[in-house]
């Protein structure tokens, strides 16, 4: 086990769920960086898998930050604002964004991966902690449990569209 | 980050610091762990091809072991760099090495994507402070 996997205090899950929000929203901008960079003749190339990839990508990352602010409202904390991390990630495009289709696929596998990974990483340091949150530890684990199982099927259809390809 | 990149990590640290190979109580007092569990987990850097252990010397990486460590230095920058810039912590060096074991190198890479890195990351990295120099400077203006 990692020893210092272990969520220790109320703050420290706060942090990590507005990390978990962060992530989310750069998801989210850079799906629709991705969808505006595809030209209208690639859009068509690509066929409608990959454009509804993209769609749902950013729908999901939209309902799994609203499920985290939900947490961190509950807990008296702040989030993070949507339009501050938008610009941020539209800043920055232009140096991170994929040099072609295939390359757009790996960076959508790798936003679904490191999504999996967040959270399970956050559920284990969450079971290994005794502390107490304001929030209960059923409701905490059943939303972050639900959210990694969705980032989990996104992986999967990420890999069979590659896969396709 | 699991509990071999930290080793990595602290052996790289007092290596580039002293230019030297790094002792198991100068590591076990970095990472404030007993001389026993810094030896125990030295074998098994040994044993995985990441370092070399010479007896009355101390360990020095391998280049596989720095490659690696050099990543885990580089994690540590991104965290502590996006807590300082995009969640405006003041607390950001204090918090990061808190958050470091739950936030994994690709989690870090996709964070890495919003903020603005120096070019020089990670050699920029201050070892005796165990932050990165210019993030240091930036919070005192």
């Amino acid at each position: 086990m990692n020893m210092e996997a272990r969520v220790a205090s109320e703050d420290q899950l706060v942090r990590l769920l507005q990390v978990g929000v962060v992530l989310e929203e750069v998801f989210e901008a850079r799906a629709e960086q991705h969808y505006r960079d595809l030209s209208e003749r690639d859009r068509e190339t690509v066929g409608n898998e990959v454009v509804a990839l993209l769609t749902e990508a950013r729908e999901e990352s939209a309902e799994h930050r609203r499920r985290l602010e939900a947490l961190i409202d509950d807990l008296d904390a702040e989030t993070i604002a949507f339009d501050r991390i938008q610009t941020l990630v539209a800043e920055q495009y232009g140096e991170t964004k994929p040099d072609d289709f295939d390359g757009l696929l790996y960076d959508q596998l790798h936003s679904e991966e490191s999504a999996y990974k967040f959270y399970d990483d956050l559920l284990e340091g969450i079971e290994n902690s005794d502390a107490e949150f304001g929030v209960s530890r059923e409701r905490l684990l059943e939303t972050l449990e639900a959210i990694r199982e969705e980032e989990a099927e996104g992986v999967e259809r990420v890999t069979r569209l590659m896969e396709q390809e | 980050m699991n509990t071999q990149d930290r080793y990595l990590r602290a052996v790289y640290l007092i290596q580039v610091a002293t230019n030297e190979p790094a002792g198991t109580g100068a590591i076990a007092d970095r990472l404030d762990v007993s001389p026993a569990s810094a030896n125990e987990m030295v074998g098994k850097l040994e044993a995985d091809g990441l370092a070399d252990h010479e007896k009355y010397k101390g360990v020095t990486l391998t280049d596989a072991g720095i490659e690696r460590a050099r990543k885990t230095v580089e994690t540590y920058c991104i965290i502590e760099r996006f807590l300082f810039s995009v969640l405006d912590l003041e607390a950001y060096n204090e918090e990061a090495r808190q958050l470091e074991g739950v936030i994994d190198v690709t989690v870090a890479e996709r964070l890495d994507t919003i903020i603005d890195r120096r070019p020089e990351c990670p050699d920029c990295f201050d070892a005796e402070a165990d932050q990165c120099a210019f993030l240091g400077a930036e919070a005192d203006d």
